[in-house]
């Protein structure tokens, strides 16, 4: 597709492996919040993507969603949509801009963004308690949210 | 999903007599939000349950008895116990629990329970104030709370209440954190849904303070806001700030209605 020439294009050019992350400020977003290319520059890796979505200290998404295709994975929550065959329902542009910043796509959703590290209301130190210091993180990376939309686009009724 | 979800329909006696309202028509200033205030014990285990209908269960009694001794205890310069001027706890403490936090005409501030016991010890016993929600305080509160069980919380909510109602108000809707949840997204959007392992219930207070499993003590308001918070990756306010006296009012409205069953027992 033509947006992942354009990718290795600008891999080849610059040659550096973070050349093409894009910062969590400089996300485009599409008029429905969809995110058109990676924000690694690179593929995602859908088997690393399930263990961010049921790990707690990384996305933590099985606590709102259920998700089917993971049986092994106690305790999926039920404040969000299953996602049991969202694969088939969504493209990788639209889950790209619904994990980075879902309140593009559904505005005042619950969903917490998972690549934005600013305009916050008392921003912690993690989950301490306490303030934090110096410039947040986006609490998955640009290539952590890759390997998510990988998984999810692996979720399709079977 | 296959999960039971929302609030369950069983009934809480306590020692086998004491009849307890967990679920009430809304106050009137919820009435957009929600028609019924449900207790937190609709949202537990049966096992979790069971423990708050019986005094001997209920672990949060053994701290209902230490604050009974340490009524009785004279401390401070005055030399006086709270018995020397108010006997028995079991008359004269009756329906406190339902009425705070509460405005405090002379002092012009909002008291918080603890904050009025606290106002006790300094100014009429000479003693030291309590550290807010920790041991001693959180103790007394349940024995205060203990003598209003089955009393319907009825905090006001006008007046010189109002700025602060307002002000909890604000601090409920507000959507804190790197994760940006407000108690609202929890506790009124999501009450009866599972957040992984949590049967998420409407985060009210008449059940204050707490007996949890999880920490094997009993646990004031302002921790569990502390906590709550501190889950949405944000920095929370501390126990006995103008911002927890302000929530804690606010939240207690939200049930007024219900029952006072503190010390309950959570998990
Ligand atoms: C605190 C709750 C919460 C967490 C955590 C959460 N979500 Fe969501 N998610 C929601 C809700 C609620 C919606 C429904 C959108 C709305 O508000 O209308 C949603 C919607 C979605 C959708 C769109 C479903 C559709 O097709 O309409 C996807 C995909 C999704 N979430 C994926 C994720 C992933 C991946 C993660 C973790 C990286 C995650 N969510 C974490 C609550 C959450
Ligand atoms: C020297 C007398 C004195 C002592 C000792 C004392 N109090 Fe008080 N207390 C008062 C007075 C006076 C009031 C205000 C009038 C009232 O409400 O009874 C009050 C009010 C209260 C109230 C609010 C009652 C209400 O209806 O709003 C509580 C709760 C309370 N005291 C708890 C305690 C506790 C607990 C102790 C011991 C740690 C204590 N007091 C010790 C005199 C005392
Ligand atoms: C991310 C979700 C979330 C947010 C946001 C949240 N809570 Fe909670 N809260 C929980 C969970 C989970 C529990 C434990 C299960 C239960 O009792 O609902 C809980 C429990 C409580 C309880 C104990 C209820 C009882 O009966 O023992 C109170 C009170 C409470 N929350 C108040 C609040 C307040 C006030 C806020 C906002 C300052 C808040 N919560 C924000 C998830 C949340």
């Amino acid at each position: 597709m033509r947006l992942t020439a354009i990718t290795a294009a600008a891999v080849l050019a610059t040659g550096a492996a973070f050349a093409d992350t894009v910062a969590p400020g400089d996300v485009q977003f599409g008029e429905y919040g969809e995110v058109a290319t990676s924000l690694s520059g690179m593929d995602g890796d859908a088997d690393a993507g399930r263990v961010i979505f049921s790990s707690r200290s990384k996305g933590n998404c099985a606590a709102c969603h259920a998700v089917a295709q993971l049986p092994d994975v106690a305790f999926q929550g039920e404040v969000g949509p299953e996602l049991t065959w969202t694969g088939e329902a969504r493209t990788a542009e639209e889950l790209r801009g619904i994990v980075s910043n879902a309140k593009m796509t559904f505005p005042d959703t619950v969903m917490p963004a998972f690549y934005k590290t600013t305009g916050f209301t008392r921003p912690g130190d993690g989950y301490t308690g306490k303030a934090a210091t110096g410039e947040l993180s986006p609490i998955l990376s640009a290539q952590e949210i890759e390997d998510v939309v990988a998984f999810l686009l692996t979720l399709q009724e079977s | 999903a296959a999960f039971a979800g929302g609030a369950d329909d069983d009934t809480l006696t306590i020692n086998g007599d004491l009849d307890m309202v967990t679920k009430a028509a809304a106050p009137d200033h919820l009435s957009d939000v929600l028609d019924e205030v449900i207790s937190g014990w609709h949202f537990r285990s049966d096992e979790t349950q069971q423990l708050q209908t019986d005094d001997f269960e209920n672990q949060g009694m053994i701290f209902v008895d230490q604050a009974i001794d340490q009524w009785n205890t004279a401390e401070g310069t005055e030399g006086k116990s709270c018995a020397d001027c108010h006997s028995d706890p079991a008359d004269s403490m009756v329906g406190v629990t339902t009425t705070y936090p509460k405005w405090n005409e002379d002092a012009g501030e909002m008291r918080t329970v603890q904050m009025q016991v606290n106002d006790c010890r300094t100014n009429r016993m000479g003693a030291e104030a309590w550290k807010y929600d920790a041991g001693a305080a959180v103790s007394m509160e349940a024995l205060i709370a203990s003598v209003s069980r089955g009393m319907p919380v009825d905090v006001a909510i006008d007046g010189p209440a109002a700025e602060y109602w307002e002000a909890g108000k604000d601090i409920y809707y507000t959507r804190y954190g790197q994760l940006e949840l407000s108690c609202a997204n929890c506790h009124e959007q999501n009450y009866g849904n599972y957040i992984r392992a949590d049967h998420l219930s409407q985060g009210q207070i008449n059940g204050f303070p707490t007996y949890r499993l999880k920490n094997a003590q009993l646990n004031g308001a302002h921790s569990r806001f502390k906590g709550c918070i501190r889950d949405t990756r944000a920095e929370t306010f501390s126990a006995g700030s103008d911002e927890f006296i302000a929530l804690e009012l606010y939240v207690k409205s939200r049930g007024n209605g219900l029952s006072v069953e503190g010390p309950s027992v959570r998990n």
